[in-house]
């Protein structure tokens, strides 16, 4: 990539394209996190869920006519029930196994779902026309891509919708409980069980979001993900694999650094994007092991 | 076991191999062969993961790094292809002992995201530097021929890789025997208290993260040799992710169950499809309503060897590891 005389214009376009990208990564790091704090598993398949779901949302806006918001909304209800069934049927047997075995469980799964999306829709790409026109804004004399800010507004809100659930429903009050203290909770009457159902419903939902919220952007193919999951991980790291709100920081931060960086320093380019990504994450796992905004695990002998 | 009955046992296996290339087709002889390429770097995995207890999902990222060796030295260089099969090792080896520092400081979950990170990363770095790796077209290798008149090429390659294999499998038994395989088995229970008991972490994890790199490093350099050409797209994530499972499938602490998990790493790739022929037909003889699937759609291997993992995994938690075990059980009592 030849470096470009800088503009600011084309900063600003470079900053919200950042941000859109990033606010992909938060939502998927925000799904891993959520599952990481139900059932103690990250789910590696996380990725090829969504982009299986994004597939449904394809098949109901290209093959049946719906229009982009209603599709987007019964896939993120029929997403809710894939990762709820898939919590009851596949991890549940696997409960008490080791970290080890549970990691194989959600590779298996990764490969179950990749399978299942190149069986059903075939392994080539597939227009995904989203809800925004690439049409752009014009403010200030600067071109801000609708696609971008769209990107950006309907994760914001689907963050909120998640934090207000959690902070004032009882039904999130429950899994809170549940993933936190999993027998007191049983005790009084919780069904954890369900709870980590529930965990892995949402999980899957917002998954759905990121997926077609992206799809429009590099269009949908069978590993669409399987490079924004690694970007989704170093965010979630970055945050403190544990923390909600750290996820959503560091996806942004993770989009908007590994944008600029990409633009404006020529030696990284598009290509070494990711290795970049990576080294966040160990350079972080290096000083921060509970990441920015995690607690710190002490360790008792 | 008697020791008798071990070393029959060890007998038999070696003949068996030697004897194989003789009674099967030349197609059969080159999956066998690439068996014993994922053998080497499953034998690594044993000595990390299933003895260490250090996750990696990463081996297919050192496998790149031998691979590249290679053909950076043969193809660029001139070299002789079996010479840079020890570089490549050698590399790999320093390479995932580096990586071991920083690996030092994850336990678990997060050792697992780093090496997966590290599995993607580094074909897309082989990518952006190009003038080194061909960037994304790879770099081409001269075919490999037979220097003994009366063997094939396909034959002479199977006897050097699985003579690579044995040479590998008795150096890893050697390197986790006695106070070192202790020191390792002690970090897999419990880290703390193989500390306290004067065993360095510093020295063991980075010592097993780079002998395990070391003996992907040599798989990978002739997996390259094998596939004539080395490219990014020879190192995708799932191949990883198939080491992972073939070692869980051949229960991840034995080296000889690690053979094992080298030929359901092969097989699954190339076989997961007809596994499911029977299946199908015993669903609609039970009249379930269920369509003809054609094993050669894309995707259908996959779904075939995710549940077949599955499987696995809630069926034989130990691997064939285990079953051998249950086996020998047997043959005590019986002898």
């Amino acid at each position: 990539m030849l470096p470009l005389a800088f503009t600011w214009s084309d900063f600003f376009q470079q900053v919200v394209f950042g941000l859109a990208i990033g606010a992909v990564y938060a939502s998927l790091a925000l799904a891993i996190v959520l599952i990481y704090r139900t059932t103690h598993v990250v789910n590696f398949a996380q990725g090829e869920m969504a982009t299986f779901t994004t597939y449904i949302a394809w098949t109901l806006t290209a093959n049946h006519g719906w229009s982009f918001w209603p599709a987007f909304f019964a896939t993120i209800v029929i997403a809710f029930g894939l990762g709820a069934a898939t919590e009851r049927v596949i991890i549940r047997p696997f409960e008490r196994g080791d970290p080890l075995t549970l990691i194989l469980v959600t590779i298996a799964l990764f490969v179950i779902f990749n399978g299942l999306i190149q069986w059903i829709w075939g392994p080539e790409q597939k227009v995904f026309l989203g809800a925004f026109t690439p049409k752009p804004f014009d403010i200030g004399g600067v071109a801000i891509s609708r696609q971008d800010v769209g990107v950006i507004v309907v994760t914001l809100i689907t963050v909120t919708v998640l934090w207000l659930f959690f902070r004032f429903t009882k039904l999130g009050l429950a899994m809170r409980a549940a993933a936190i203290a999993p027998v007191a909770s049983r005790l009084m009457g919780v069904r954890v069980g369900w709870m980590y159902a529930a965990g892995w419903g949402f999980a899957a939902s917002l998954g759905a979001v990121s997926g077609m919220m992206v799809a429009p952007v590099v269009s949908l193919s069978p590993s669409m993900l399987q490079s924004v999951l690694v970007y989704a991980f170093a965010a979630a790291v970055l945050g403190g694999i544990e923390s909600p709100v750290g996820a959503v920081v560091g996806g942004l931060l993770l989009g908007l650094a590994t944008t600029l960086l990409g633009a404006y320093v020529s030696f990284i380019g598009v290509d070494l994007e990711l290795p970049v990504a990576f080294s966040v994450l160990i350079l972080v796992l290096l000083f921060r092991p509970a990441g920015l905004l995690g607690r710190q695990v002490l360790r008792r002998v | 076991m008697p020791i008798w009955l071990r070393v029959a046992g060890y007998a038999a296996l070696v003949a068996v191999i030697i004897a194989l290339p003789h009674f099967v087709g030349s197609f059969t002889i080159a999956e066998f062969t690439y068996a014993a390429v994922f053998a080497m770097a499953l034998f690594g995995l044993v000595i990390l993961t299933g003895i260490t207890g250090q996750i990696s999902l990463g081996q297919g990222g050192f496998m790149a790094i031998g691979a590249y060796t290679t053909a950076i030295l043969a193809t660029n260089h001139g070299w002789p292809q079996l010479l840079t099969v020890p570089v490549g090792g050698l590399v790999a080896g320093i390479a995932g002992f580096l990586f071991g520092f920083p690996a030092l400081r994850l336990a678990g979950v997060y050792l697992a995201l780093a090496t997966f990170a590290l599995a993607v990363i580094i074909p897309s770095v082989a990518t952006a530097f190009d003038h080194f790796t061909g960037g994304s077209s790879g770099i081409l290798l001269e075919l490999p021929t037979s220097p003994i008149g009366a063997l094939s090429v396909d034959m002479w390659l199977y006897y050097v890789t699985w003579g690579t294999a044995a040479v590998l499998f008795v150096a890893a038994l050697w390197f986790v025997h006695g106070k070192r395989g202790r020191a390792l088995r002690a970090i897999m229970e419990n880290e703390l208290a193989a500390t306290s008991s004067g065993v360095s972490l510093t020295h063991y994890k980075t010592l097993a993260f780079g002998v395990s790199a070391f003996y992907a490093g040599i798989a990978g350099s002739f997996y390259g040799i094998l596939s004539f050409i080395v490219t990014p797209g020879l190192f995708p994530i799932t191949l990883s992710i198939l080491l992972l499972a073939g070692l869980v499938v051949g229960g991840a602490r034995s080296f000889l169950g690690a053979i094992v998990g080298a030929i359901f790493v092969e097989f699954i790739q190339v076989y997961s499809g007809d596994v499911l022929g029977p299946v199908i037909n015993t669903a609609q003889k039970l009249g379930l309503p269920i369509g003809d699937v054609d094993k050669t759609t894309p995707g259908v291997p996959s779904v075939v060897y995710g549940v077949i993992l599955l499987l696995v995994l809630f069926l034989m938690p130990r691997g064939a590891a285990g079953l051998f075990s249950r086996i020998a059980g047997l043959t005590r009592r019986v002898v």
